[in-house]
C-alpha cells in the first residue's frame, strides 16, 4: 500500500514483494536462544514487594503526620495493651524463624522438613489473627472505635491493612503448600517466606509506633 | 483471525482460544477492543453534558456533574490504560523483544479479567440509587468522603473506589509481567539499548505505574473508611480535623506520574511510526531513553503544581513551580528530536503518517499551554478554569485518541491479517484534527475569559451569558467529531472480518522484530524459528552509508531455525517441527 508512496526507496532486501515469510538465515544452536533467563519469578515478587512497601509507607507517613498535630495521640495510645502486642511480636517473629528454617530446608531439597516448617509458619500467622481478634474486640468493649479519635483510627487503619497482609501470606503459603505438592519448587518456597518477612517488617514499625509510645 | 495457527496436535477449544485465553495476542486484542468500546461510552457522556452546556437546563447540576466526572474517569482509566498498556503492550511488547508469549501468561489473563470485573463494577455504580458519583474524576474529599453532603451517591461512590481498586491491581499485574518479560525473555542479540523505543517507553510507564498507583490504593483505603467507619482521614468535623488537602497529596503523587504512564506508549507508538514512515533512524536514540528516564524521576516531584490554590504552603508551591517548569526540559528535547527524525527524511503520507503527525503538532500545542499552568503566579488565575480543560484536552486526547488510533492504523495489518482502508484513514484522521480543534481550541479563550469550568448552568450567571455561542459551536464540534468516531468503529469491526487481507508481513517496510513474524502470527509467535538481533531498532537508509550501497532498511533481526524445539512449543506443534514453516505460510495467506 505504500511502496509506491515516495517511491524514494528502492531496496534490495524488500523487493520479494508477495514473500510471505523472511528466509531462515540458519540453525540456531540450543545454548543460544537465551529467552527465558534468570529466575523471573524472584524478580516480579521484588517488584510487587516494592509496590506493597509503598502502601504501607504512604499509611505510616500519613500517621506521622497526623500524629504531629495530634496533641491527644500520646494520651490515645497508652490504652493499647502492651502484653497481648508483644506475644503477637513474639508470633510473628516466630513465624519468621520458621519461614527461613523452610527456605533453608526447600533449597537443601529436603521438601519433607521445608513443609513441615511452612505448616508451622501458617499457624503462627493463624494464631497471630486470632489473638488480634482477641485484641480488637476487648479495646472495642471498652468504648475505642475507629471513629473515636484520631489515634485511634490509624490504629485500625494500619493494623488492619497489616491484618490483612498476614491472613495474605498465611493463604500465600496454604497455596504455596499444594503447589509444590505436584511441583517443588524452591522459587515458590522462597517467595512466601520473603512475603512473610515483609509484612514481619512492617509490624515491627507498627509494634513501637502504637503500642510502645 | 486465522484458524490455520494451531492447525495440529493441539486444538484449543473455543473459550481457551478467545476468551480465557492466555496468549498475549488475544489478551492484548481483549484490552483494546474493550478500551475501544468504553471509549464510545466516554465519548457519548461527553456528548450528553456537552448539549447541557448549549442548552442550559437539559440536565440537572447532578447530572451533569455526573457525566463530567465519568468522563474523565472512564477516559484515563478505562481507555487510555487498556489501550495504551494493556492493548498495545501485550500485543507488541513480546514480538518486539523475540519473545513467545509474556513472562506470566496465567497473570496476563488474570489482569484482563480483574480488568473486565473493574468494568461491571463501574457500570454498577452508574445503575445503583442515588446515582454515580458526582464529585469529580479526582475524588476530591469532603466531596467523596461524606456522599450524603454531596446528593447522596454513597453507594455509587463506593462501587467507584472498588472498580478503581480493581482497574489498579488489574493494571499492576501487566505492569509486573512487562518488566519481567522484557528483562528476562529478549532473544540473542537485544540488548537494552537495541530494544525498540516503544518497549522502552512501555517499562518506564509501568515502573511510573508501580511507584506512584500504591500511595492512591493505600489512600482510597483510607478514604473507603471515612464512607463506611466513619473515621476522618480526609473529613473535618467539628470535633476532629482530618485533612482534605493530604488525599490531594496522595491523589496527584499518583496523578501527575499517571499522565506520563500513558504519554509514554504514546511517544513509543509515535517514534515508531516517525522512523518507518520517514525512513529515518530516530535521532539520538540514547539520549530520548535517557529523557524518558529523567522525565519519569522528576514526574514524581511535580504533583503540587495540581493543588497551588488549595491551601499548601506557598513557599513549597514555588518548589513545586520550578520544578514543573524543569520537567518540561526532557519533554522539549524529545519533541524536538521527534522533529529532526522527520526533518530529511522520505515521509510517506500514509494514513497513520498523518495520524502520528496530528498527534504530534497537537500535543505541541498541549505541552506549550501548560507552561503558563505550571507556573505559579499564572496558574492562580487559569486554576479551574476552561483553560485547564483546553491544555489537558490537548495533552490527553492526543495521547488517548490521535496517538492511539495512528498506532491502530499501523498495526492492525500485523494482528488482524487485513487492512484498514488507507483512504479512509487519512479522511478519518483530517476530519478528527478538524473538529477536535473545534471543541478544544475556544475553551483556551473562554478559560482566558475566566470562564470556570464544571458549571452546569452557565446562563445562571451573567457574565457568562456571552459566551454561550462558544459553547454551542464547540457542542456542534463534538457532535461531529463523535460521528466521525461511529464511522470509524463500522469500519474498523467491518476490516476484522473483511478488510483488505495482507500478504506481505512486513507492509511497512519497519525494521523492528515484530515485521518478521507472520500476519497474525500464530499461537507462540515464532513456530520452529527464533530472531537473533543483529543490529539497532531503527536502521533506515536516507542519506545515510547504508542509502549509497542501495539498501533500504535491515531487519533488526533475522530468523534462525532452532536445533531443538522448547518444550512447550514442541507440544504445540505436536512435536513436528518441520511442519511448522508451512503452518507459518497457511497463516499469512
Amino acid at each position: 500500500m505504500q511502496q509506491e508512496g515516495s517511491g524514494v526507496m528502492v531496496s534490495s532486501t524488500s523487493a520479494a514483494g508477495a514473500s510471505s515469510y523472511p528466509p531462515i538465515a540458519g540453525t540456531l544452536p540450543e545454548e543460544q536462544y537465551e529467552w527465558r533467563g534468570a529466575p523471573v519469578a524472584r524478580l516480579a515478587f521484588w517488584l510487587f514487594l516494592a509496590g506493597e512497601i509503598i502502601i504501607l509507607l504512604t499509611l505510616i507517613g500519613a500517621s506521622i503526620f497526623f500524629r504531629l498535630t495530634y496533641p491527644g495521640w500520646n494520651e490515645a495510645s497508652s490504652y493499647t495493651n502492651v502484653v497481648i502486642s508483644t506475644i503477637n511480636t513474639l508470633v510473628l517473629l516466630t513465624g519468621s524463624l520458621t519461614a527461613v528454617l523452610a527456605h533453608h530446608y526447600a533449597f537443601a531439597s529436603r521438601w519433607a522438613l521445608a513443609r513441615l516448617y511452612l505448616v508451622l509458619t501458617m499457624l503462627c500467622g493463624f494464631t497471630f489473627l486470632g489473638i488480634k481478634v482477641f485484641e480488637y474486640s476487648r479495646e472495642i468493649m471498652h468504648g475505642f472505635l475507629p471513629n473515636t479519635n484520631a489515634f485511634w483510627m490509624f490504629y485500625y487503619g494500619i493494623t488492619g491493612i497489616h491484618g490483612l497482609h498476614v491472613l495474605a501470606g498465611s493463604l500465600i503459603i496454604l497455596g504455596v503448600l499444594f503447589y509444590i505438592r505436584k511441583k517443588p519448587s524452591k522459587y515458590a518456597v522462597e517467595n512466601a517466606a520473603l512475603y512473610w518477612h515483609f509484612v514481619d517488617v512492617v509490624w515491627l514499625y507498627i509494634f513501637p509506633m502504637f503500642y510502645l509510645t | 483471525m486465522s484458524a490455520a495457527s494451531s492447525a495440529h496436535a493441539h486444538e484449543l477449544s473455543f473459550w481457551r482460544k478467545y476468551i480465557f485465553s492466555t496468549d498475549h495476542k488475544v489478551i492484548g486484542k481483549q484490552y483494546l477492543l474493550t478500551g475501544l468500546f468504553m471509549a464510545l461510552i466516554g465519548g457519548a457522556f461527553a456528548l450528553i453534558f456537552r448539549w447541557n452546556l448549549a442548552n442550559p437546563g437539559t440536565l440537572t447540576d447532578k447530572q451533569y456533574l455526573m457525566f463530567v466526572t465519568y468522563h474523565g474517569s472512564i477516559m484515563f482509566f478505562w481507555v487510555a490504560m487498556p489501550i495504551l498498556l494493556g492493548g498495545f503492550g501485550n500485543l507488541l511488547i513480546p514480538l518486539m523483544i523475540g519473545a513467545r508469549d509474556m513472562a506470566f501468561p496465567v497473570l496476563n489473563m488474570l489482569s484482563y479479567w480483574t480488568f473486565f470485573l473493574s468494568v461491571v463494577l463501574l457500570v454498577a455504580s452508574l445503575l445503583v440509587p442515588g446515582g454515580g458519583f458526582s464529585g469529580g474524576w479526582t475524588l476530591y474529599p469532603p466531596l467523596s468522603a461524606i456522599p450524603d453532603l454531596y446528593m447522596g451517591a454513597e453507594p455509587g461512590t463506593i462501587l467507584l473506589l472498588l472498580a478503581l481498586a480493581l482497574e489498579f491491581a488489574s493494571m499492576l499485574m501487566g505492569g509486573i509481567n512487562y518488566v519481567a518479560t522484557v528483562f528476562t525473555m529478549r532473544v540473542k542479540g537485544l540488548t537494552f539499548f537495541r530494544l525498540p523505543y516503544f518497549v522502552w517507553m512501555q517499562i518506564l510507564a509501568a515502573f511510573l505505574f508501580m511507584l506512584s498507583v500504591t500511595p492512591l490504593i493505600a489512600a482510597v483505603f483510607l478514604l473507603l473508611m471515612d464512607i463506611l467507619l466513619g473515621t476522618h482521614f480526609f473529613r473535618v468535623t467539628a470535633e476532629q480535623a482530618g485533612s482534605p488537602v493530604l488525599f490531594q497529596h496522595l491523589f496527584w503523587f499518583f496523578g501527575h506520574p499517571e499522565v506520563y504512564v500513558i504519554l509514554f506508549p504514546a511517544l513509543g507508538i509515535l517514534a515508531e511510526i516517525f522512523t518507518s514512515q520517514a525512513r529515518r533512524p530516530l535521532f539520538g536514540y540514547r539520549t530520548l531513553v535517557w529523557a524518558g528516564i529523567i522525565a519519569g524521576i522528576l514526574s514524581f516531584l511535580v504533583w503540587a503544581h495540581h493543588q497551588f490554590v488549595a491551601g499548601i504552603n506557598p513557599y513549597s508551591a514555588i518548589g513545586f513551580s520550578i520544578l514543573t517548569v524543569i520537567i518540561s526540559v526532557p519533554f522539549s528535547l524529545m519533541l524536538i528530536y521527534f522533529g529532526i527524525t522527520l526533518a530529511g527524511g522520505s515521509i510517506r503520507f500514509s494514513a497513520p503518517m498523518i495520524w502520528a503527525l496530528g498527534a504530534y503538532a497537537m500535543f505541541i500545542i498541549g505541552g506549550l499551554t501548560g507552561l503558563p499552568l505550571g507556573a505559579l503566579t499564572s496558574d492562580i488565575y487559569f486554576h479551574d478554569t476552561y483553560y485547564v480543560v483546553a491544555h489537558f484536552h490537548y495533552t490527553v486526547f492526543t495521547i488517548v485518541i490521535l496517538s492511539s488510533i495512528a498506532g491502530i492504523y499501523y498495526w492492525f495489518p500485523k494482528f488482524f491479517g487485513r487492512k484498514l482502508p488507507e483512504r479512509f484513514g487519512k479522511w478519518h484522521a483530517i476530519l478528527t484534527l478538524i473538529f477536535y480543534n473545534g471543541f478544544a481550541f475556544p475553551a483556551f479563550f473562554l478559560g482566558m475569559a475566566g470562564h470556570p469550568r464544571r458549571y452546569a448552568d452557565i446562563l445562571a450567571y451573567n457574565y457568562l451569558e456571552e459566551f454561550q455561542w462558544v459553547h454551542q459551536l464547540m457542542t456542534i464540534s463534538t457532535i461531529l467529531l463523535f460521528a466521525v468516531q461511529i464511522v470509524f468503529a463500522f469500519v474498523f469491526i467491518r476490516s476484522i472480518f473483511a478488510g483488505e487481507q495482507v500478504t506481505d508481513p512486513n507492509p511497512w517496510r519497519a525494521t523492528t522484530l515484530e515485521w518478521l513474524a507472520p500476519s497474525p502470527p500464530p499461537h507462540l509467535n515464532w513456530g520452529d524459528t527464533q530472531p537473533v538481533v543483529e543490529h539497532g531498532p531503527y536502521e533506515y537508509a536516507v542519506n545515510g552509508e547504508l542509502a549509497k550501497q542501495g539498501i533500504d532498511f535491515l531487519p533488526q533481526g533475522k530468523l534462525y531455525r532452532l536445533q531443538k524445539l522448547p518444550e512447550e512449543v514442541a507440544h504445540h506443534l505436536g512435536g513436528k517441527g518441520e511442519q511448522s514453516e508451512s503452518e507459518v505460510e497457511k497463516a499469512t495467506s
